[in-house]
């Protein structure tokens, strides 16, 4: 056993000193589905129990509060939320799924709570412990486009006034530790693009990484910087001008409603878990719901994006010719070799030095 | 003494539960819930293209969206009158049944689990853990653990063996899932008219070999949980009255039969009875019918104490269904939904959730069914109708018969689920571990169905429709956790309104205007308690096993509190855990 803690190379020599405990406090309750927190247990690279049980090295012990999973009941679970506000836990990641209302659209009630403030009797609302907690968090993270963006609850006609974190805390908003509102999209969040995140920031508390990389709408850029389109198996059929004009076929599905080449998400390269299901890969069309503008930008989901219509018609020549000159090629790649067969000759192009047997000097392969 | 649980976890939604408790004689005397949100899904779906119905409705619930998705497609197809080809219904009955076999697994054993872990059963019955580590698993032979204390350990959360391994198989069920639905929990290739997903032999093979992985793990996983329930009734004599209530279950049907269902609504008596799972209503343990033509026309939207306005006055969008049937103005097709926040108060409203009933027609008495959780219903009303008989499944009229075939390592199996005598919280939880395994049998049933398609070179999983000007429908689904109901209006080719009723608003709602109570509060007020614990340290083990027994997932229903009767004991103590003292 070495005597001396593994250095960790990459562990610059002027990174704050490592934590040894970080909390993840996860409010579930904004206008949600608690969709996120479930999709995050199918999670593998890594997997929740990866983080909690410390099987990745010069991670911290990370203690996860999450109403889903929490083994405590009530005020046994809300504790920590009380002991995050008055800073004896430290340090904390805030983890927001939900949409956040607008409570002030209204002279009374409220839209969602979350626990019962023990002087009034009445609920406290989930805004009220985002202001109570954003300020404590090391770091501020957004799960899930409601929570990023205000997603399906912030559709238009709405009733609660729904957004998103960024709206609500501001864009310029920083955390204590001077980390921005870290966003991970998705309707909902891909379960890995979540716990890499979670996975980044923990090194990033341990010194183990420098600042988290994010595009001007608060993503990880690694996670985001690619279209659903640029990571298609189907993109092929669009550079060809082949396209489905049905549901639950093969080709590409930009005519029928995919938004793919215009959404920023990797969920076609990555698949859902373990590489399996996805979007358009799988059948079925991107509508959109990694971006700032789902639902409404997408919507009605099943006609062609309007834009679509234009890019496609100008592929038609350039596609079609392609296609041919493929198809050509592909019937030539389908056949073997001439030399593959049975008789005396062995035409190879092998010259044996002794000449047992009859050959054909000088073959090339075709 | 006031107790309450706020927020109650290992749940999916924002639930609390306020009660009062009678420490003398060890009992619930009265049980309040809450749920605290509000998200106006009937109101922001006014004027959107009706084909965007299921992508948007399948956001009500992140554990069971697909569920919500499925049934506004099946209420999309009655409004377009489009039939998907049989390949198509296939394909998403073998996605729900991998919901079914995902969701009550996960739920089963890394939520409901915990309430039955060593960890628990110490903190809360340290009598119980000292019988539980001399009492030998009757079944140990099949699932490996030597006594019943050693299932305890293997279901603490994170570091029990059966726990992490459940966790695992929820990944492999969810697989299987995206194999035909895209994505869990919001698929991606579900539409009106079929689905996207390409039928090719891969597909099946990659889903039969996960599915045959999971039949192994259920062949260990039903003998635990009965050695399981069972400790319980034999160690804690009475324990059959925790969460029971009247038998009032309502199922709503699951699994569509391709060669029965065409979707049209005149025909939907028929092909409601020949669904892979039956709908029906059951009252004191008699079905009362399994018709889901008047299953929907009895369905009615009470107001209770709500923060809402009453629609009396508004608009009457169906009076007669298309057989001509007339249709209340306060079943869902009629509701309008106008919400008006305000202060929670108790003796005035208190709550977001209506509460819906069944109207039975032979006594008038609007009846507070309960899902159970789901599979308790589903299993007894397909007991009952006796109409389910595809070789790996029997419904025998009074039980359902499941058969697993032989696997890499165990022999084919049959389980034997006969109806319980009580509607209770064990037989509620023991009833789903029985359901994963007629779903996986269910989807045996259906891969073989798809491959015949397949292979019979009909390989289309999608048919063409047009949105009709004005149409009115409905769906019919079992949700993972009980009835799902989506009504629609489509006026000038948009939705002109939509209410989905999904299984939470049916077991978590407050009492009616009639003052029937819902079915929460009614299985857990007078709740016998078991716990060991005094006041000081009172974790209400029994009341959460209750709740829980229900699989609670509260972003479908959101909000409600039950009553607020008087206080029996009153005592100034100091703030203890969980327990606030008054």
């Amino acid at each position: 056993m070495p005597t001396e803690p593994i250095p960790f190379t990459r562990r610059k020599a002027n990174a704050p000193a490592p934590v040894n405990d970080v909390h993840i406090i996860w409010i579930t309750a904004g206008l949600s589905c608690d969709g996120d927190s479930v999709s995050v247990t199918a999670a593998e690279q890594p997997s929740i129990e990866d983080v909690i049980l410390g099987a990745i090295p010069g991670l911290p012990k990370v203690h996860l509060h999450n109403a889903v999973l929490a083994y405590e009941v009530g005020d046994d679970f809300m504790k920590y939320f009380y002991q995050a506000e008055r800073g004896e836990i430290d340090p904390f990641v805030l983890v927001v799924e939900g949409s956040i209302p607008n409570e002030d659209v209204k002279d009374e009630g409220y839209w969602a709570a979350m626990g019962t403030n023990p002087d009034t009797g009445q609920p406290i609302t989930t805004t009220e412990w985002i202001d109570r907690l954003a300020p404590k968090a090391l770091a501020v993270v957004g799960a899930g486009t409601c929570a990023t963006y205000g997603g399906i609850h912030a559709m238009a006609g709405n009733p609660t006034g729904a957004m998103g974190l960024a709206d609500y805390l501001g864009w310029d908003w920083r955390s204590k530790a001077g980390l921005p509102i870290v966003n991970v999209p998705g309707c909902p969040v891909q379960p890995d693009n979540f716990m890499e995140t979670v996975l980044y920031l923990l090194f990033q508390a341990s010194g183990l990484a420098p600042m988290i990389p994010l595009d001007e709408q608060l993503r990880p850029t690694w996670l985001f910087g690619k279209t659903v389109h640029e990571g298609c198996d189907r993109a092929a059929y669009y550079e060809q001008d082949d396209f489905s004009i049905e549901y639950g076929s093969s080709k590409c599905l930009v005519k029928v409603g995919c938004w793919g080449p215009v959404v920023n998400c990797n969920v076609t390269k990555r698949g859902w878990m373990r590489g399996v299901g996805g979007c358009p890969n799988v059948g079925g069309i991107c509508i959109g719901c990694t971006m700032p503008g789902f639902p409404d930008m997408f919507m009605p989901f099943m006609d062609e994006p309007s834009g679509a219509r234009f890019s496609t018609a100008a592929l038609t020549l350039y596609g079609k010719m392609i296609r041919s000159l493929r198809a050509i090629t592909n019937r030539t790649v389908n056949g073997e070799p001439e030399w593959r067969r049975r008789g005396r000759e062995l035409i190879t192009g092998y010259q044996p030095r002794h000449g047992a047997y009859v050959t054909r000097p000088q073959r090339k392969a075709a | 003494m006031d107790m309450h649980w706020d927020p109650i976890t290992r749940i999916v939604g924002s639930l609390g539960i306020f009660t009062k408790i009678d420490f003398e004689n060890k009992q619930v005397a009265e049980c309040n819930s809450t749920s605290s949100i509000f998200r106006g899904y009937s109101i922001f779906m006014k004027g959107k293209d009706p084909r965007d119905s299921h992508f948007i409705t399948s956001r009500i619930c992140g554990i069971c969206g697909d569920n919500h998705a499925t049934c506004a497609c099946y209420a999309q197809n009655m409004a377009f009158g489009v039939k998907p080809p049989n390949l198509g219904e296939w394909i998403v009955n073998l996605g729900e049944a991998a919901e079914y076999m995902f969701d009550h697994n996960i739920f089963q054993d890394n939520l409901v689990g915990v309430d039955f872990c060593e960890q628990m059963v110490k903190e809360t019955n340290p009598s119980l853990w000292d019988k539980a580590q001399k009492k030998e698993a009757p079944n140990a032979k099949i699932h490996g653990f030597k006594t019943i204390a050693d299932i305890m350990t293997a279901l603490n959360p994170f570091t029990g063996t059966f726990y992490r391994e459940t966790l695992e198989v929820s990944r492999l069920t969810r697989e299987m899932f995206c194999l035909m639905e895209g994505r869990h929990v919001h698929p991606s290739t579900l539409y009106p008219g079929g689905v996207g997903t390409v039928a090719t032999v891969q597909l099946f093979t990659d889903y039969l070999v996960r599915l045959m992985k999971y039949v192994e793990f259920m062949k260990r996983c039903v003998p635990l949980h009965d050695d399981l329930f069972d400790f319980w009734y034999e160690a804690l004599p009475g324990y059959e009255k925790v969460g029971e209530r009247r038998i009032l279950l309502g199922c709503w049907g699951s699994f569509n039969n391709p060669d029965k269902c065409d979707y049209r609504y005149e025909n939907m008596s028929d092909w409601g009875r020949a669904m892979f799972v039956t709908p029906g209503i059951i009252v004191d343990g008699e079905l009362v019918t399994n018709d889901l033509v008047d299953i929907n026309l009895g369905i009615r939207i009470l107001l209770g104490s709500s923060y809402y306005d009453d629609w009396q006055n508004e608009e009457t969008f169906v009076k007669t269904d298309p057989l001509g049937n007339p249709v209340d103005k306060r079943h869902p097709w009629n509701q309008t939904t106008i919400p008006r926040p305000q202060k929670r108060d108790f003796n005035g409203n208190y709550t977001w959730v209506m509460s819906p009933r069944w109207l039975d027609k032979r006594t008038g008495d609007h009846l507070s069914l309960d899902t159970g959780g789901g599979p308790i219903a589903r299993l007894w009303s397909t007991a009952l109708s006796g109409l389910v008989d595809i070789g790996y499944i029997k419904s025998t009229g009074h039980s359902v018969q499941i058969n697993l075939p032989k696997g890499a390592l165990l022999p084919e199996t049959s389980f034997e689920w006969k109806i319980p005598k009580w509607s209770n919280a064990i037989e509620r939880d023991r009833a789903r571990t029985y359901f994963q395994a007629y779903a996986a049998a269910a989807a045996l049933f259906f891969c073989e169905k798809a491959m015949e398609e397949l292979m019979a070179g009909r390989s289309k999983t999608w048919a063409p429709f047009k949105v009709p000007e004005e149409a009115i429908s409905c769906g019919f689904h079992e949700a993972v956790r009980g009835v799902l109901s989506h009504h629609v209006v489509i006026r000038e080719g948009k939705i002109a309104n939509y209410h989905p009723y999904p299984p939470t608003c049916w077991n978590a709602n407050p009492r009616d205007v009639y003052g029937t109570p819902g079915p929460y509060e009614d299985a857990v007020q007078n709740t016998p308690l078991f716990e060991e614990n005094g006041p000081a340290n009172f974790k209400g083990i029994d009341i959460m096993r209750t709740v829980r027994s229900f699989d609670p997932c509260l972003p479908c229903g959101v909000h409600m509190y039950l009553g607020n009767g008087k206080v029996l004991e009153t005592r100034h103590s100091p703030m203890f855990g969980s327990m606030k003292g008054k």
